[in-house]
């Protein structure tokens, strides 16, 4: 198993529910290979840098998958032929790239967490006749 | 051809007694994000050409890292192939 991370840009013309149909269709495909979702970042509608098929915007996604290397090729056509889809780049994840992006969603998530873990204090005494036999 | 200009690869020593280095091997990068254009922005120059490393001190093993990451976010329209100001 390797791991890839493919961004893609779709159309603006698209509506809130064709996004995450589009998204759901790509999703069930690595699935459908033998492959896992990650993680995933929808960055939302961004202004392009330069024009592409007369476009100025796009839906912007980011997908962390694995997957057999034999996946990409077929994934990769998948958006090819999805006319739906603006530009994809999928890239193959070295140590360090997934270091970089996991150290990265530890930052984003630790902004996130000190809610979670007062829920996670208040629960704690109800748990504790339960977590010495898991010990155990 | 009127561009026949010698190049250093190292700017002459004249008036410049600064410290080169690579900003990259001092803070310690191991990878250079393509998905972060306001970064890569700082190793372009106002047309978005990639500078030089002769210009930019950085090695060469962080520069080739860094201009396949500049290449990378072009093909994504997240920086500009050619454009007029960009810094």
């Amino acid at each position: 198993m390797n791991r890839y991370e493919t961004v893609f840009i779709m159309t603006p013309v698209l509506s809130a529910d064709q996004v995450t149909e589009t998204v759901e269709k790509y999703r069930a495909f690595i699935i459908a290979n033998g492959g896992k979702t990650v993680h995933e970042d929808a960055w939302g509608l961004r202004k392009l840098a330069y024009p592409i098929q007369k476009k100025s915007t796009g839906f912007y996604h980011l997908i962390e998958w694995e997957a057999e290397g034999s996946a990409v090729l077929p994934f990769e056509t998948e958006f090819r032929r999805d006319e739906r889809i603006l530009r994809f780049l999928t890239t193959a994840m070295e140590k360090h790239h997934i270091a970089y992006a996991e150290s990265r969603r530890d930052k984003s998530n630790r902004k996130a967490e000190p809610k979670q873990e007062a829920e996670v204090v208040v629960e704690m005494p109800a748990k504790e006749a339960s977590t010495p036999e898991e010990k155990a | 051809m009127a561009d026949k200009k010698v190049r250093y690869l190292k700017s002459i020593e004249i008036d410049t007694k600064a410290e080169r280095y690579c900003r990259f091997r001092k803070k310690g990068f191991k990878y250079i994000d393509y998905k972060d254009p306001d970064f890569l922005l700082m190793l372009c120059n106002p047309q978005g050409k990639i500078l030089p490393r002769r210009l930019t001190g950085t090695s060469l093993k962080y520069q080739r890292k860094a201009s396949q990451a500049i290449k990378k976010a072009r093909h994504l329209a997240l920086m500009p192939y050619v454009a007029d100001n960009l810094n």
